[in-house]
């Protein structure tokens, strides 16, 4: 079925089709509009879950850590600074090997505080252990809920959809509704490889010292390696039940035969290939990259699209403050120890400041023109730098 | 009252790496024996959890879950609700628990949260008084005047400067429809208590008064013998709130002088140095406040007892 809806509404329903036992969540701009469809959903019986309106982000990600605990399909929700209030839990979900499932509809981080959209949340707990989701569209955001909750049960590894918040959570799209009786074939009731159960006590939570600590550890990055193939598998499965593929690892565009690839994540690169197009015209050989899966990040299937380019430039909206993108860190490390493309750093869109197709044009003429790896923001408002106060 | 004995099995089993004397590991047992196996635990980070389950061994017979210090109340939530939803929830109980830290002061916000929403929990706050698993630091429920390692005496100070944070009536406040403290001096009691509130439905509070050997500083063989002191000083009042109504008083026959239980305890030994009787009067002083404490409606506000 087509509909248009917002974005927030899209991922609702999207979650709804994969029959959760239990959502719980804890409102913060722009996550709200989920939580709230959500929350109508359950009122109007359209949704049989365990509904939990917890007292803060941090409640919630313990809580869906316990429904998950005891075998359930769980959801959560949340943005910046819910989603760093959660921070301890989310390592914890991880570590214990629950499969929960979260959107993170990605906003700046405060101070200053602000509620526009950039990635600088969900980036800064990409060591956390959960498999992250960068989407593009509505459309992605609503297929990569189903896949994600696959995922996270095949693994037992949490993941996390992030979608950029306004861009795409409050952005009506056309979407297609895939059918329940299909989304109950793609994605078959959980069934947990343990579970808390007073016939078959366990032990979940123990305390491991230097002796074991370090295999835990060990298993939970084997295991997120693995992941690569499964969610590229996962994205193939659903590409052939629902007719759309948006990318596993990552997707390319435009690669062929590029002098200058450019490289982001999320909504950004829908206005990106928009760029490339006139830059085509224009006679720059401009590819795009977008990194779907940034944790497990696929270094080889990075390393072997790019192979051969000599001129890569990073576009994000986040930054390790003292460094440079933290995307770009990632990417040169995909080519350790071998000869890499010049690799540089553009920081923009911070705070929700609108990213326009002549800046992403302008940033790969420069680059065509000085291939000289370097750390930049672009963007800036020169009249507000310092020194410039009168 | 009699209470049922149908699992002489521990389900919390010895062998742990508790101190001899712990007064937490007597009452965790205690409480399990009295929910029986069929039901699931939440445990916070503190001195209960790291002994028990100390990797690859576990003490626990029953389904047992450790996530952080400070969300066991939103882990058993989670558990509740999930349970319930996928119709799995017939015949289980479920128990959080933590030490004082756990619950008074981290751990409240999401405690709050779990009674306000009405679970059908009961949560059990062993209180030994102070963050022992990180080496006998002050927390919330610390008494007035103990020393603890961030609240010791010195020339300008006479111990911790704050009374015991009112957990009980913070449970009561929230509606909670069944709140009791118990000790282990008193383990039929305590066992009863646990009973009880498994019976109600909804969020229940069970404060549990556990002496601690090297926090409190006390020989190992006192254990019972403090906690049954605390309450006979009335420093520690044994009671049950039932809706809002305090149901129950099990008072000392005749109340002992604080000092019978202040002194065996080297957390309170600069009481008793030269300057320390105006210290010792406000905790006879506290103890008093308790000793009134009757039957009735329960007061939510002003220290202590209804006049
Ligand atoms: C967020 C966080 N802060 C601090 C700690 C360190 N910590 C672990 S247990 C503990 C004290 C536990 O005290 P309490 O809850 O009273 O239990 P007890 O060990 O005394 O039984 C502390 C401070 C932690 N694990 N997590």
């Amino acid at each position: 079925m087509s509909a248009i809806l917002e974005g927030s509404k899209a991922v609702a329903e999207s979650v709804r089709l994969c029959r959760p036992n239990l959502v719980c969540a804890y409102p913060i701009t722009p996550q709200t509009h989920i939580v709230e469809e959500l929350a109508g959903m359950v009122a109007d019986g359209r949704l049989e879950a365990g509904f939990v309106l917890a007292e803060s982000e941090f409640g919630a990600a313990s809580i869906v850590l316990g429904g998950s605990a005891v075998g359930g399909r769980t959801y959560t929700a949340t943005s910046s600074q819910g989603l760093l209030l959660m921070v301890e839990v989310i390592f914890n979900i991880a570590g214990l090997r629950l499969p929960v499932v979260m959107t993170c509809a990605n906003r700046a981080v405060s101070a200053p505080i602000n509620i526009w959209n950039d990635q600088q949340d969900a980036v800064s707990i990409r060591d956390s252990g959960w498999i992250q989701l960068y989407v593009e569209d509505n459309q992605e955001a609503l297929d990569t809920h189903i896949q994600a909750f696959r995922i996270a049960e095949e693994l037992m590894i949490p993941v996390m959809v992030c979608m950029d918040g306004y861009v795409l959570t409050h952005t009506m799209e056309p979407v297609d509704l895939p059918t329940q009786e299909d989304v109950d074939s793609f994605l078959p009731p959980y069934e947990p490889k343990y579970r808390l159960d007073p016939d078959d006590p366990f032990t979940m939570g123990a305390m491991v010292g230097p002796d074991a600590y370090m295999e835990t550890r060990y298993h939970v990055h084997m295991d997120m390696m693995e992941a690569r193939s499964v969610i590229a598998r996962v994205a193939e499965e659903y590409a052939e039940a629902f007719g759309r593929h948006h990318g596993g690892l990552i997707e390319t565009y435009d690669l062929e035969g590029a002098d200058v690839v450019l490289v982001s994540m999320g909504s950004l690169l829908g206005t990106m290939r928009e760029a490339v197009d006139e830059l085509r015209e224009e006679g720059l050989k401009v590819g795009l990259l977008k990194v779907r899966c940034f944790r497990p990040f696929p270094k080889e299937a990075i390393h072997d699209a790019l192979m051969g380019v000599g001129i890569v430039g990073v576009i994000e909206k986040d930054i390790s403050l003292g460094l440079e993108g933290t995307l770009c860190s990632e990417m040169r490390a995909a080519f350790c120890g071998e000869e890499s493309p010049e690799i540089s750093s553009f920081i923009m869109g911070l705070g929700g400041r609108d990213i326009t197709v002549e800046e992403i044009k302008q940033i790969a003429w420069d680059l065509a023109r000085n291939p000289a790896c370097r750390v930049e923001f672009r963007g800036l408002r020169e009249e507000l730098l310092r020194g410039d106060e009168g | 009252m009699a209470v049922e004995e149908r699992w002489v099995i521990n389900l919390m089993e010895p062998g742990h790496t508790g101190c001899a004397g712990c007064g937490q590991a007597i009452a965790a047992r205690l409480v399990l024996k009295a929910a029986g196996p069929r039901v699931i635990v939440a445990n916070a980070t503190g001195c209960l959890e790291v002994y028990t389950t100390t990797y690859p061994r576990s003490s626990w017979e029953v389904p047992w879950i450790h996530s952080l210090f400070e969300n066991a109340a939103a882990v058993a939530a989670g558990m509740e609700v999930t349970l319930k939803a996928m119709g799995r929830y017939e015949g289980i109980k479920i128990i959080a628990q933590a030490g004082d830290g756990g619950t008074a002061d981290i751990g409240i916000g999401c405690i709050s949260g779990m009674f306000e929403r009405g679970h059908d929990i009961l949560y059990v706050c062993y209180d030994n008084e102070g963050y022992m698993n990180t080496g006998y630091q002050r927390s919330g429920l610390t008494p007035l005047r103990a020393r603890t390692t961030t609240s010791p005496p010195g020339r300008l100070s006479y111990g911790n400067r704050t009374r015991k944070k009112n957990m009980p009536m913070i449970a009561v406040a929230h509606g909670v429809p069944y709140v009791a403290t118990a000790t282990v001096s008193e383990p039929r009691d305590l066992m009863r208590k646990v009973q009880r509130a498994l019976e109600i439905e909804g969020p229940k509070y069970l404060h549990i008064l556990v002496p601690c050997v090297p926090g409190w500083g006390y020989e190992s063989e006192l254990t019972v013998e403090l906690a049954r002191l605390a309450v006979e000083t009335n420093l520690f009042p044994l009671f049950e709130v039932e809706n809002g109504v305090i149901a129950r008083v099990k008072k000392p026959k005749e109340a002992r002088p604080v000092e019978d239980y202040l002194r065996p305890q080297r957390r309170f030994a600069h009481l008793f140095q030269p300057g320390g009787e105006e210290v010792l009067e406000e905790l006879r002083r506290i103890a008093e406040e308790n000793s009134r404490l009757e039957p009735g409606p329960a007061r939510l506000f002003g220290p202590g007892a209804p006049e």
